[in-house]
């Protein structure tokens, strides 16, 4: 799935990276907390958290991931957005809740880890 | 071979917003040096893990990464209040971390767990009330 289709899904909002909608991810992981991340994540490209801080950006950075994203309407500070430019780190930010918002894209295709 | 790079780094043990610098810098010199991304990346990972502890549990220290012909040496140290008890540490799931660090994402208790799991050696040196000295080691050629 593009990066382009999952925003339109979840009617999100760019907030930095539009230069790599076109990017393909492959599976996805939602969590707010980043050392489940960084402890069970295998090769998922994008990160849903309702957590907002610039370890979140770090976090996914680690773990080779490509794109954020805020639920539940989160923004991230102007800080962050340095950060994950700096990364180029795609972050969007979306209304609708971790339940909704991981259900939407999984039922879409969009899948998480093959266990 | 004698030669080999030393990539060095104070940990601001004040500043969560910059914790994980030194990781993300690591990330890009082994990049530079043209080294696996699968080595990359368990190397930032075990490395991102332990500059996190050092700033939420021991106030910062310093890191040092030692690049040789055929491994890498993470060596993290600090003078922190020291590890009690190594083995319950780590323990997936023992955590002190506070409820403050949790909010933030972090103190599941899979930090230490998970910097084993990703490197080929493991070791911690730690004395309470003096600091905690832990060296992981990745091997090139496997
Ligand atoms: N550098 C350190 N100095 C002092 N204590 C430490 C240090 N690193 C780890 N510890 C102790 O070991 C415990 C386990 O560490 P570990 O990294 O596994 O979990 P955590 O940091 O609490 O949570 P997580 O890593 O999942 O976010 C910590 O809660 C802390 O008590
Ligand atoms: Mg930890």
């Amino acid at each position: 799935m593009k990066i382009k289709t999952l925003t339109e899904l979840l009617d999100a909002e760019i907030i930095c990276g539009a230069e790599h909608l076109e990017r393909d991810v492959q599976s996805a992981c939602g969590s707010d907390m980043m050392s489940d991340v960084l402890a069970y994540v295998k090769n998922q490209a994008v990160l849903l958290t309702g957590l907002v801080n610039s370890q979140v950006i770090r976090t996914a950075e680690m773990m080779d991931m490509i794109c954020i994203v805020f639920v539940r309407s989160k923004r991230p500070t102007s800080e962050m957005i340095e950060i994950a430019n700096e990364c180029g780190m795609v972050m969007l930010c979306t209304e609708k809740r971790m339940y909704d918002a991981c259900g939407i894209l999984y039922s879409n295709g969009l899948g998480g880890t093959k266990v | 071979m004698s030669d080999f790079i030393d990539f060095h780094f104070d940990v601001d043990g004040e500043n969560f917003v910059s914790a994980g610098q030194a990781s993300v810098q690591i990330k890009k010199n082994l990049r530079e040096l043209g080294l696996p991304p699968e080595i990359i990346r368990r190397i930032s990972i075990a490395m991102y893990e332990g500059e996190i502890n050092m700033v939420i549990h021991a106030n910062g220290g310093v890191a040092d990464v030692l690049v040789n012909e055929d491994k890498i040496e993470i060596v993290l140290e600090d003078k922190g209040p020291g590890i009690a008890d190594i083995d319950l540490a780590m323990q997936e799931g023992f955590s002190t971390a506070t409820d403050r660090v949790r909010a933030l994402g972090f103190g599941a208790g899979m930090g230490l767990p998970n910097m084993k799991r990703y490197t080929d050696e493991m070791k911690i040196e730690s004395t309470v009330g003096v600091g905690t000295k832990i060296t992981m080691c990745v091997y090139l050629n496997k």
